[in-house]
Formats: structure tokens, sequence, C-alpha cells
């Protein structure tokens, strides 16, 4: 029986991370897995931290993922990354998004947002940064940034031969899907 | 067919196939999906009502006149229904009605945990509790069957991992139902304490026969894997104790649980070394186990606070820790959600934060985040609709100890003042407190995501629906000093506040400008012409780097380190110019947007 993977998506309320972890649950369900997702969203529209947890495999029992188990953590803003280090397993990936949003306590100056937090997080896991948000802007739509990190989730954990692109047209406006798929593209080559 | 579908799209669901022909509820996390996806199906009238008492009763009422009839709410929600609950029980149904209760474990969005599986003892009504989205579905099904078989109704119990989980559901297509005639019957539906007495005799035989319902339940079953170790589990605790454990125990999984199958619980107890119990928040199936005599462990290591998670059964039961990589905690900075640029709220917030003579009750919704800094505003709140009710409490207070250093202000939106805020501003001048009320009148219900209200001028459905004018309703609750000012205009804010403080008698003054998430109907299009259409700026050049701007806690503005300029992201600006009227250099500019 297949051992159920773990990937963790988070980020700030209104990158994509739900719409991304929707187009990876539809996917992995296409292909025939099990799936569970669980998000945690209510005051998340208010500009706080979101997570996606997502699992797969044979037979998925709970929704949630534990500390320390996940096999890839993938996080749409620098803080957030920080923030879901203890999701990760000892051998997992993390996949961080070189964007910074202040928190509301460095807007007001009550504190210094952290210069150093790649440095910290390389020294502790396998990280890959992506300049995602900079590759969508280049793609002409900065919100596809989410698509792009779906592309590195997708080559990360091996799931390339999924039909992504009928899910993508499954799931967003005709008029978005071309610009969807190049993103998915961009993501899957940058990692 | 197959779908991938959240627990409350999946109880959506099972109503249209059970042949549900009525659905009501008000708003509120982790239960707001259900009504929204039952709207979806045009076979159901969907409604939000004010309030959950309203909505159980409307519900109720469906039921009573022949349809089968949903009712959502979150969880303190139920504690304003519980007085139609408790007698709807005795009174029973016609067609089938389902009161869908939506915990919270863990707290994500609430102001409190409270068990509900409580309330199916306390009111005398069955329960279900399902463990994913394939079950919300099946089970909601069953609970009509069960409704109408035993004529009462049926509580439903999720909690936000079993609401906001996606798994995937094999659906059906729907049932269609046939209506049940209405007949007069005075004896069954008014508890006049000679009828009453009657029904409480047959809700207590109903409950017996629900006790045989329990023991052959297709949703309490065992799954036997020949050990000596038992699990008695519930809702999602059963799949996180199937996360740990696998098939080295045995299960029996509890979806009807009140009452509970004892019969199949002694059964299984029967020859095993150890038995666990697995349920979320308060000991209840626990206790009654251990009060059939039958040993089992549960509270004893297991939290009774927060959400259960496997890596804390893992920890009570294995005693194993998995290894965690930690970040250095000092760098990880909070990130608690915060009023958004262009709230509406934020002006209101700012003036009230910088006067020190004032206690402050709020209410429940987006404006509960004007405790956070930089405001610190906010002294107290409790429930919907306890800004008013409260604040005219601490006011007597103060007043029957000759306090006179500080005054009371209730905070509370439009959403919440429909809710319950009516009947507290009523106390309010029937009594006469001398209150102010500030009444944050949004256009929507913000926090759980822009839902209707009976002020937006839409119902669920998007049709258009008949407006309650706040203004209205407050001078028709006796209120003499009363005026509606634009938030976003500071000095007004102030002076409206100076004002309301100063009056003989309660006073309200109520904020009218939309929720900037808002999709703008045709009415706030014409009212509100230049709402979010501007951009604001900082001239570098006037900018002295002060941070005054800063207080007012907008996400839009950035502050320039290096320079010691303030600077303003033009993206999430939407120019309400609050902050440009704070600076005291007029450096920022306010634009229309190009």
């Amino acid at each position: 029986m297949m051992e159920t993977k773990n990937i963790v998506l988070v980020g700030v309320g209104g990158q994509g991370t739900i719409l991304a972890a929707k187009l990876l649950t539809s996917g992995l369900m296409a292909a025939g897995f099990d799936v569970k997702m669980s998000e945690i969203h209510g005051m998340s529209q208010r500009g706080g931290s979101v997570s996606s947890l997502v699992r797969y495999g044979d037979d998925v029992q709970s929704p949630v993922i534990e500390i320390g188990s996940a096999d890839i953590v993938v996080a749409f803003e620098k803080m957030e990354g920080l923030r879901s280090l203890e999701y990760l397993k000892p051998s997992g990936k993390m996949i961080v998004n070189d964007t910074e949003i202040f928190p509301l306590s460095v807007i007001i100056g009550a504190n210094t947002y952290p210069d150093n937090i790649l440095a910290e997080i390389n020294s502790k896991v396998n990280l890959r940064v992506m300049a995602a948000t900079k590759m969508a802007e280049e793609l002409g739509n900065p919100k596809v940034m989410n698509v792009i990190l779906l592309g590195s989730i997708i080559k990360s954990m091996g799931l390339t031969d999924i039909d992504w692109e009928a899910i993508i047209a499954e799931n967003v406006k005709p008029q978005f899907k071309d610009l969807n798929i190049k993103a998915l593209q961009a993501g899957m080559n940058a990692v | 067919m197959k779908l991938l579908l959240t627990g409350n799209e999946a109880i959506a669901r099972g109503a249209w196939e059970a042949g549900v022909k009525f659905a009501s509820a008000y708003p509120g996390t982790p239960s707001t999906e259900i009504l929204e996806n039952v709207a979806t199906y045009k076979e159901i009238i969907a409604e939000w009502a004010p309030n959950e008492k309203v909505a159980l009763e409307a519900a109720a009422g469906a039921a009573i006149g022949g349809v089968r009839s949903l009712c959502a709410m979150k969880h303190v929600g139920v504690n304003v229904a519980t007085d139609p609950l408790f007698t709807l029980a005795y009174i029973g149904v016609n067609a089938g009605a389902v009161l869908v209760t939506a915990d919270e474990p863990g707290m994500h969005s609430s102001q409190n945990e409270q068990d509900n599986r409580n309330y199916a003892r306390h009111a005398k009504v069955c329960l279900f509790e399902p463990s994913d989205s394939q079950e919300a579905k099946d089970m909601l099904k069953e609970a009509y069957a069960v409704s109408e078989a035993y004529d009462m109704p049926v509580l439903f119990r999720m909690t936000t991992r079993v609401c906001h989980s996606k798994s995937i559901v094999e659906c059906s297509d729907r049932e269609e139902v046939t209506d049940k005639a209405y007949v007069k019957d005075i004896q069954k539906y008014c508890p006049l304490p000679a009828f009453a007495r009657n029904m409480q005799v047959k809700l207590a035989d109903n409950f017996k026969r629900l006790e045989a319902y329990s023991n052959t339940s297709p949703f309490n079953y065992i799954e036997d894997n020949a050990s000596d170790i038992g699990v008695i589990g519930s809702g999602v605790a059963y799949r996180y104790a199937k996360e740990v454990f696998g098939k080295t125990v045995s299960y029996l999984k509890i979806g009807f649980s009140y009452p509970l199958p004892m019969e199949k619980i002694a059964a299984f107890a029967k020859g095993k070394k150890t038995l666990y119990i697995f349920e979320e928040n308060d000991p209840i199936m626990e206790t009654e186990i251990k009060a059939a005599g039958i040993a089992c462990i549960g509270k004893e290591i297991l939290p009774t606070m927060g959400e259960l998670t496997p890596d804390r059964v893992r920890k009570a039961l294995l005693n194993e820790e998995t290894a965690v990589i930690q970040a250095n905690p000092e760098m990880v900075l909070p990130r608690p959600p915060a009023l958004c640029a262009g709230c509406p709220h934020r002006g209101v917030f700012y003036e009230l934060g910088r006067r020190k003579d004032l206690m402050i009750f709020s209410d429940i919704g987006c404006y509960s985040l004007g405790l956070m800094p930089p405001y610190n505003a906010t002294d107290a709140m409790i429930c919907m609709g306890a800004s008013i009710s409260a604040g005219h409490g601490v006011q007597k207070a103060f007043d029957i100890k000759g306090d006179h250093s500080q005054k009371v202000v209730s905070i509370i939106g439009d959403s919440t003042f429909f809710h319950s805020g009516i009947t507290s501003l009523m106390n309010v001048t029937y009594n006469n407190s001398n209150t102010l009320t500030i009444i944050l009148d949004n256009r929507i219900t913000g926090m759980t995501g822009h839902q209707e209200n009976p002020g937006s001028g839409y119902d669920l459905m998007g049709q258009p629906a008949a407006i309650i004018d706040i203004e209205a309703m407050v001078k028709a609750c006796g209120v003499k000093n009363l005026i509606s000012i634009d938030p976003n205009n500071l000095q007004m804010v102030a002076e409206a506040i100076e004002w309301g403080l100063n009056v003989e008698g309660p006073a309200v003054i109520i904020t009218r400008w939309p929720c900037v998430l808002k999709k703008f109907s045709a009415q706030d299009k014409e009212e509100f012409p230049t709402a979010f259409k501007q951009v604001c700026s900082v001239d570098v050049n006037k900018c002295i780097g002060c941070k005054k701007c800063l207080k007012s806690g907008c996400p839009a503005l950035a502050f320039d380190r290096v320079n010691k300029k303030s600077g303003i992201l033009s993206e999430p600006c939407v120019g309400c110019g609050v902050c440009a009227q704070i600076c005291p250099k007029q450096a920022i500019e306010v634009e229309v947007r190009s």
C-alpha cells in the first residue's frame, strides 16, 4: 500500500493558495488517488496567515498533516515559510517564493521584518527559492504566481503525468486558460 | 458520480439528495458555506434569517407545514436557537427537520469552544456525528429518515475540520419525497402544560425506540482487527485514531451518538484488555460508558481543550514525539488578521482609540479587531448583540458608583444589529441609559465572507429584497439623539463622538460606507459613486517621517526605514483618505485612480 503523501501550501490571505490547492486536489483525484484537504480560513480574508494541507495516497484518514511529516512545504511568502518549517519532515523539501508581505506589526513600526529569513530556512532544511511573483509579472499577470508555485509542487512530487491542462481548463475561466497553463509549465521548469 | 467536496458542500448535496425543500440559517464560521451551497440548488428555497433563533423557527415551521427542512449555524448560534429547540423536541416535526451545529474545537474563529453534543442530551434530540464529507452527505440523508420515523428534530454535529476539509464523495440523484399533509392537531403542536406532559412521555418512549435504532444503525459499526485493544471513536477523532493506529487495534465507529448504542458498546468491550474513547472536547461518550460499568480510558490522557490532532494522539497514547525542525522563534512574527485597506471601520477606531475617557463594549464582526494595535480601543466583548446591552449594564454600574471618569460606547455592525442589537437598543431607551451606540453599517455581513442581510437589498438566492432601514429602526426604538455620518471623514467622526457623549440620554451614531470587499449593488453604485475609485500617494518632499499616518493601521502603508519616509502601496490602496487626514504636513495626496 502506498504511503500517504503530505503537501503543505502556506501564504497570506489573497495570495491564491486556496485555488492552487483546489487545482492540485482535483488533479490528484482525477489520477485515482484518495485525497483529503484541510484549510483554515474564516478571518483569513483580513490578511491573516492561510494554509491548505493536502494529503493523497491509497487510503487517507486524517485531513490534517502532523508537524514533522510534510514531504514538501510551499510558502507563497517568506515569513509564512519560516512559520511552517515545523510541518516539514527532516528529509522534506521546502520551496519559498521570494516575496515579503509585511504583517501589521511591521507596518506600524512595532517590529522589523527580518532580512535573513531565507538564510535561516536554508540552514535547517533543503530549500529552493523561487522568484514566482517576478515570473508571474513577466508572464503578464502577477496573480498567476500561485499556479507557478503549483507547477513547482507537481514537478517536485513527480506528478507531471497527470493531465493538468484539463484540470486547469475545468477550473479557470476560458480567457485565463492559456496563461495558467504557461504559468504551470514555467513553475515545472524552474525546479 | 464522484466529487471532491468540503463537509459543508456535502451537507448541501445531502440536503438536495434527501429532497429538502426549505433551508434557513444565520452565517457563522465554520457553517456559512452550507447555506451558500444549498442556495445553488434550485429545488430548495434557501434563506438567511436575521438570527439563529429565527432560522430554526422558520425551519421548524416548514417541517410542521409538511416539507423537509434544514437549519445550520455555528456552535454559539445554537445558544441563540435553544428556546425553539427544546420545545420542538416535545412537539416533534411532521416532515423531517435537521439542525446542523458547526462546532469549533481549536476556536479558529470563535469566542468559545463549547461542545454542542451536550445539547442533544439537554434538549432531548438525537445526534449524528460525521467524520468526513462522504459521511456528512450519507448521514444527513439518514437523519431525515430518522427525523420522520421518530417524529423529532435531529441534531447534526459538524466540526471545523469536517466542515472545511475536502474529501471524495460518491453522489447520487435527488430523491423526490412526497410532501406531508398538514393536519390541525393541537395536542401535537400546542405545548400547553396539559399537552406538554403527554409530549414528554411520547418523547421518552421515542428515545427507548431510538436506543434500538442506535444498536442497529449502519453508522455505528465495528472494524474487528483481532486486537485486544479497542477504540470507540466519533467524528474526526475516529479518523485521527485510524491515522495513528492503523489496523493494529479494533474500532467501534460511532456515527449516531445519542442515544449511544450501549449493547453494541458492551459487546465490543468484552474481551478487550484496553478500551480507549476518542472524542473531541468533552468526555460525553466516556462518561456514559463509564456509568454503564465499562472500564475505559479517555480524558485521563487525551485533551479536553483544543483540537485532538494526530500528533496529540501519538504523544498521549504512544509517548511518541515526531522530530520537528524549529525556526528561530524570535524571527517568526505573528500575522493576525487586520482591518483591510479601505475598511470603513478604520476612521471610527482611529478616533475612538485616541480618547482615554471611554469604556468600549464591542460586538462580533470584523470590528472586533478594534481591540488590536494601533487602535487599542476596545475594552470588552461577549456575544452577538451584547455590545449595547452589556454596555448599558456597565454604564449603570458607573452611574451607581458615581464614577464619571469614563463613559460607555457600544460598537455594533449592521448584521449584528439586525441579529440581536435591536432588542438591546430597546433596553437602552426603555431603561434610559446614557450610553453612546455606534452602528457600523457597511452594507453587508463582512466577517463571514459577504452574506446579504436584511439591510443589504438582496436575499440569499440573489433576488432583490425589502430593505430594513436602520435609521428608522433606531428612531422606532425611541432614540431621540441620532446622526448618520461618513466614517472616512475623521473630523465628522470626532465631532459626532463628542456630541454623542455630551447629549442628554441615549445617543446613536450610524456610519454608512460599504465594505471594501463588497460586490456593489445598483443601489450602492448610486449611493457611493466615488467609493474605492481613488488612490493615495506620499509626496516624499513633504513627508517628515513622523509615522503619524501609521497610526491608522492601514496595511497599504509601508514605511521606508532607510529614507525615513512613508509610502503607500497603490495596489491595495482604495483612496479612503484616512491617512491623508492624519498627516500633519499634508504630504498624502488623494487622486482619482487612473
